[in-house]
């Protein structure tokens, strides 16, 4: 692939992406499409974010993990912190502060990851499980050191600085990195390491510094879309963290189909309108079968499509190309 | 002292959630995260039973247990059956949304209600001195009642033909299969074994913690799940260890720390422990064949 056909392939990824931002800033600025629906975009776009870090460990590295929401929340209430600490309603600052969240978040990662990784399957998945319920703990007693945080009462007052831009172009740019990271060398070692660990080390892989690489990243990247959901509600509580969101994420990776970035991003999106548009579609007196169709809906997408949604099928923009 | 017998209390409600996690993981490798709602669907069994029917406590017993069984064998054949032999990943989604439906389905107005409802009381609690401490009917009733279904469950695993042909699917299904095993029914005998075992959870937590809503299983399912592992997924006796350990460590931490970390304590015991030992406390390494 020649360097103009490459900025090209970008530009025809990009141009979309730009097109949404501008026309969902505009929809915000003069509020023609009800906000309540621009947030469940912009929701949906974050959730994306997170979506593809989880992608990363577990669908291209195969490292289960259950706790993906505690690094969800770390990112959360590191750059919600922050930006309380000194912010105000910068928006350098807020970039800053999604940064830091992010790093917060990885570098956590790194810390849980260097012992946890050198458990396997389920195991880890358990240890993650675990981790993540001792972070809901803390968060639930983290008023006890940090008056800030709120603890189980929840943290309020935070400036609100996500928007349909921002959400846009940070899900874009996480889209293109999540892309090339998995064409380059190291997203093939990740992919090896899910295929045969064995196999991986044999040729040469130090599987354990790739598997800690890509459970970093995939945290990193979650808290990243952590501190846009802190700014986007203004509002955070525990509750928003604990197991069932790190199984709701895992829910759209599996659905999506393991390893395939398009699946990812299409069931993120599928899941939080589907959530949502039933809160609309079901009459008021049958609210309460919201939560009897979402798990039946997905007990037989399940049974029908075990593979996922897309299985092995990419959009054209991520799909691998034949070297010519 | 009076905590550790209150800690085995809790611990033991575990263990019989817990043997269920462990056997059904043992056999098909599956972590059946429904398997705390069926504990919950027992509980509500018991409470019909004994409010509406005012049977007397071994009927309701036998009631929770026939209900949940019956309940998880029609689970394993609609949920995790037609997943056998896709990616062991589709069967824990589905057994994700297994759960999440009978929590949700069960707090519907026309099932069980969305409320807390207070589960009545079958004899009234007192309690009597034993060796210094305070041990009440009601923890005597729970202390017997699960020693008698690990006595029978010993009984069943290995004296018993399908205890035999379990223990026979659990180390190599497919061999197992070519012997003449009839694998489905094994499995679906494990499904309803496990939970006919939380049924009875089900009913002695509700005796002990006499309040009940459809989403109680959730915790204690985790916890109980999580001591599995602790003692070793896919061992029995590994299972009730690792409950008496989470129950004691929770008990302990409530008592003597702090309850709001009663939650965390026990998960950073697992975490320690499978750092030191990968596969839990009696669980048995298994070495991948290159």
């Amino acid at each position: 692939m020649t360097g103009v056909q490459r900025i090209s392939a970008l530009a025809r990824f990009a141009a979309p992406f730009a097109a949404a931002a501008a026309a969902g800033y505009l929809l915000e600025a003069t509020a023609v499409v009800n906000p309540y629906w621009v947030q469940i975009f912009q929701l949906a776009c974050i959730t994306s974010v997170s979506a593809l870090g989880l992608n990363i460990i577990y669908g291209f590295t195969g490292l289960f993990s259950l706790g993906h929401a505690a690094f969800y929340g770390i990112g959360a209430y590191a750059a919600a912190c922050l930006m309380k600490f000194g912010g105000g309603e910068s928006h350098l600052f807020f970039l800053a502060a999604l940064a830091a969240g992010a790093a917060c978040a990885a570098f956590v990662a790194l810390l849980v990851g260097l012992p946890v990784l050198r458990l396997t399957s389920d195991y880890l998945g358990i240890a993650t499980l675990g981790f993540g319920i001792i972070m809901k703990v803390l968060f639930d007693n983290a008023d006890s050191f940090l008056p800030l945080m709120g603890g189980a009462r929840g943290m309020t007052g935070i400036a609100r600085m996500t928007s349909v831009p921002w959400t846009v172009v940070i899900l874009g740019i996480v889209l293109v990195s999540a892309r090339n990271l998995v064409r380059s060398g190291y997203g093939r070692a990740l992919v090896s390491i899910r295929e045969d660990e064995i196999a991986a080390g044999t040729a040469g892989i130090d599987t354990y510094r790739y598997k800690l690489a890509g459970f970093v990243a995939g945290c990193g990247l979650a808290g990243l879309a952590g501190g846009m959901y802190a700014h986007l509600y203004t509002f955070l509580h525990p509750s928003n963290f604990d197991f069932f969101k790190s199984v709701d994420v895992l829910v759209i990776v599996v659905l999506g189909g393991l390893g395939n970035i398009s699946g990812t991003l299409v069931a993120s999106f599928g899941w939080i309108f589907l959530l949502e548009g039933l809160r609309v579609l079901l009459p008021p007196e049958y609210i309460e079968f919201r939560w009897v169709l979402i798990p039946a809906l997905l007990i037989v997408t399940m049974l029908l499509r075990p593979q996922g949604l897309f299985g092995f099928r990419e959009f054209r923009f991520f799909r691998e190309e034949a070297e010519s | 002292m009076q905590q550790v017998v209150n800690g085995l209390q809790i611990g033991f409600v575990y263990a019989l959630i817990a043997l269920g996690y462990t056997m059904v993981y043992g056999i098909v490798r599956l972590i059946n995260f429904a398997h705390g709602d069926v504990f919950m669907v027992g509980a509500f069994i018991g409470l019909y039973a004994i409010e509406r029917c005012r049977l007397p406590l071994f009927a309701v017993f036998l009631l929770a247990v026939a209900g949940a069984a019956l309940l998880a064998v029609v689970i394993d054949k609609i949920a995790y059956r037609p997943l056998r032999n896709a990616p062991r990943i589709a069967s824990l989604i589905t057994a994700i949304g297994v759960s999440l439906f009978l929590e949700y389905f069960t707090a519907l107005r026309q099932v069980f209600g969305p409320n807390y409802y207070s589960f009545p009381r079958p004899f009234a609690v007192s309690s009597r001195e034993v060796c210094g401490v305070e041990l009440t009917n009601l923890q005597a009733i729970i202390f017997l009642t699960t020693l008698c279904c690990l006595a029978l469950l010993y009984y069943v695993v290995h004296r018993t033909r399908m205890g035999r042909a379990m223990r026979a699917v659990s180390h190599d299904q497919v061999t197992a299969g070519l012997m003449g095993v009839n694998v489905n029914l094994v499995i679906s005998f494990t499904f309803g074994l496990g939970a006919a075992l939380a049924g009875v959870g089900g009913v002695l937590y509700g005796i002990a913690y006499p309040q009940v809503n459809t989403f109680m299983g959730v915790m204690p399912g985790l916890k109980a799940f999580t001591a599995a592992v602790l003692g070793g997924i896919g061992s029995i006796p590994g299972a009730v260890l690792g409950a008496l350990i989470m129950g004691q460590s929770e008990t302990l931490t409530a008592a003597y720390l702090s309850s709001t970390y009663r939650d965390g304590i026990a998960f950073v015991i697992l975490i320690a422990v499978l750092l030191l030992r990968p596969t839990g406390i009696l669980g048995v390494p298994r070495t991948e064949k290159v």
